[in-house]
């Protein structure tokens, strides 16, 4: 039903030869249990060869043992998955030699260097990148006789997404990749990641960066307390909103009753309830040009002066907001 | 331009040139153990250094010395005091010197001397010496003998010595063949377990089960790198021995070497056993001196384990460590034959495959 859901919205936005019938990953009613704390609480998911798709939620919502599920390193209480068409039962040999997997807290031998590190796992898989390449895919040509503890927070992630892409896989797993790294280090990893998706591999990757999320992914699912609330293209998940822009104001003096901001957002004829957040509150409004001056007048109408007042295009924050009541930071 | 570059690179990523460059991952794995052992100094120190220092202090300290002379008083306020004490010191076994009362006590009390002579005014002596001290008792003997023949005493029959000074027999030809089967067990145990761990604790060992790596290689790996250093260990240690020394090797280079391998494998097998559960190296640590320690104090490397009494025996003789010594030691010091040392052989083995089968059985990969 999913499926053709996504199909149908007119989604297919990937060369037509990677729009294969047989999906690159489908989850079916997954869940796992760490004694009582439930990570995983019956997810449905499907991964179309060819895209990137983004797991996005709160640290906490069971993105990184769904994806360990998937990855064969943590077995499933109940469900089904299927990776490249089979399932890891009696497969699990041949599939880790077309899957590449990046965990959110490897730590990779320190005394080796970038080159013997890379080399170590290339040897591993049957067939996969010469050394060179590898090296010069992630750029780290300089470094490549460095010992891995003498590199920064963004050469190791890079390192560990070499080894990622050792055996030239056809589906990769990325946990976390820019978590801890600086701005500059996520925009170099983001663009491997583009030209990842562009070589026509299949990427899952999971982050609570919404922008992260908004940048590289062709659909995220949005992961809360073990299920998917949200899914779809960050697009649509955004123009599901119904907002045009978010509204956040701030007012001096006593702070405002959430029933006077309720009915200044009901005037304004916004889809959704307003939110109090960072000291002021925040609406979201479809016609951002006829709403601002709305709400001024509305306050200076009950004698308030405003001390700040701010607006933005939605983005999945919005989203998560919307559906949750929570931020995303918030965990 | 950086729309450019990347599409050279994403052609790069793309382009169907296969990877012409055949790889050995137990090869590769292999390599990995050696580096990380090499570039790691303190390893290199305990595993060779340590074991040399050891063996030197020990060596000298026991060392083969020149017959002991026996260190005697003669009490100054005894009558005759200066002619008996002249008479001692005309034989080359005593080192005789004239006290007064209290420094002859004091010398007597701290061992400077082993015994106090003093002579009577009747022609008699009186001996002061504690009986439970061999030297006492051997200084006692020689100066009444020295004593008794100066008074007249003819010995009775005729008396040749004939001196030996046997190899083989000497502490440091028993410690290095002890000190030997410990270095197996402590880099065996210790080298593997550290390893592990610290790749457990690092979630590099998870890391590595998430790429099609073969299991086994990796814990061969471990067993490769052990061999190689086994070489290094054993020849570094019975070399010392042989050129500082002079220790023998009375067996077969052969039957060394196949004990040495057995029981290298074995303790390789005991450290994987100690990591295969373990998430900190402290841990490892805890479990690594607890599974050690009965065996340094047992299993007869610094003194024989036959020290211990006989209700101990059964379980000592168990001990894969006590079964390395003896084998060592008979081969080094008696030339034992291989064939001979086969019961000690199989019970190494035996050690080596339980734990082998047991480690395998447990091991946490993640």
């Amino acid at each position: 039903m999913r499926n053709t859901q996504v199909l149908t919205t007119g989604y297919c936005l990937l060369p037509s030869e990677y729009c294969l019938i047989v999906p690159a990953l489908s989850l079916s009613n997954l869940r796992k249990s760490f004694g009582s704390v439930i990570a995983v609480d019956g997810i449905d998911l499907t991964v179309f060869t060819g895209e990137c798709f983004g797991l996005l939620g709160p640290n906490g919502a069971g993105k990184t043992t769904t994806i360990e599920i998937c990855e064969g390193l943590t077995e499933p209480d109940a469900g089904e998955v299927r990776i490249l068409g089979q399932t890891w039962n009696g497969n699990a040999r041949a599939l880790r030699q077309r899957l590449g997997i990046q965990l959110q807290e490897t730590q990779l031998a320190d005394k080796l260097t970038v080159e013997e590190t890379i080399r170590l796992f290339r040897s591993f898989y049957s067939r996969g990148l010469p050394v060179d390449r590898l090296v010069n895919m992630v750029q780290l040509q300089e470094k490549r006789s460095a010992r891995v503890g003498t590199l920064s927070g963004g050469q190791k992630q890079r390192l560990a997404l070499a080894c990622a892409l050792a055996g030239d896989p056809e589906l990769i797993f990325l946990d976390e990749p820019t978590t801890g790294l600086d701005p500059q280090s996520r925009r170099q990893l983001w663009e491997l990641v583009q030209e990842l998706r562009a070589s026509g591999r299949t990427l899952v990757l999971t982050t609570h960066y919404m922008d992260e999320a908004e940048k590289l992914c062709d659909r995220v699912a949005i992961v809360d307390r073990g299920r998917v609330i949200a899914l779809g293209t960050p697009r649509a998940l955004i123009a599901e909103l119904g907002a045009e822009a978010v509204v956040f104001f701030a007012v001096e003096g006593e702070p405002m009753g959430m029933e006077e901001v309720t009915a200044i957002s009901g005037a304004l004829g916004s889809p959704h309830a307003p939110r109090q957040t960072d000291g002021g509150y925040e609406l979201q409004v479809s016609a951002p040009h006829a709403a601002v001056p709305a709400l001024l007048e509305s306050l200076q109408g009950s004698g308030r002066r405003l001390s700040e007042l701010r607006t933005h295009t939605p983005t999945l924050e919005d989203v998560f907001v919307s559906l949750t009541g929570r931020a995303l930071r918030d965990g | 331009m950086a729309d450019a570059t990347m599409q050279a690179r994403t052609a790069e990523a793309t382009e169907g040139r296969e990877d012409s460059e055949s790889y050995s991952s137990l090869l590769e794995l292999f390599k990995v153990r050696m580096r990380e052992f090499l570039r790691e100094p303190e390893a290199l120190f305990w595993t060779f250094g340590f074991p040399l220092l050891l063996a030197a202090g020990l060596g000298i300290a026991f060392r083969s010395r020149p017959p002991e002379v026996a260190k005697v008083a003669v009490l100054a306020s005894a009558p005759a005091a200066d002619s008996t004490a002249r008479m001692l010191a005309t034989s080359s076994g005593i080192d005789a010197q004239v006290l007064n009362d209290s420094a002859a006590a004091r010398a007597l009390r701290t061992a400077r001397v082993a015994l106090v002579v003093v002579p009577d005014a009747n022609g008699g002596v009186e001996y002061r010496f504690d009986p439970s001290r061999p030297e006492a008792r051997t200084a006692r003997l020689v100066t009444d003998g020295v004593l008794q023949r100066a008074a007249g005493r003819e010995d009775v029959y005729e008396v040749r010595e004939a001196t030996i000074s046997e190899k083989g027999a000497r502490y440091i030809d028993f410690f290095i063949p002890g000190l030997l089967g410990l270095n197996l067990m402590g880099s065996g145990i210790w080298s593997i377990a550290f390893a592990v761990v610290t790749a457990r604790n690092k979630k590099l060992l998870k890391r590595l089960i998430a790429t099609p790596m073969s299991r086994v290689e990796y814990l061969m790996s471990f067993m490769l790198s052990r061999l190689v250093f086994l070489v290094l260990e054993v020849g570094a240690l019975v070399g010392f021995g042989m050129l500082v020394f002079d220790v023998p090797m009375r067996g077969s280079w052969m039957a060394l070497s196949l004990i040495s391998l057995v029981a290298a494998l074995a303790f390789g097998a005991l450290g994987l056993l100690v990591s295969s559960r373990v998430t900190t190296v402290e841990g490892a640590s805890g479990l690594g001196n607890l599974v050690m320690l009965p065996m340094w104090i047992f299993s007869g490397v610094f003194f024989a384990a036959s020290n211990f009494p006989a209700a101990f025996q059964p379980f000592i003789q168990a001990l894969p460590l006590t079964a390395t010594v003896d084998a060592l030691r008979a081969t080094m010091i008696e030339g034992a034959s291989l064939m001979s040392q086969m019961g000690e052989l199989a019970l190494i083995a035996a050690w080596g495959v339980a734990s082998f089968a047991l480690a395998i059985g447990i091991f946490r990969w993640r």
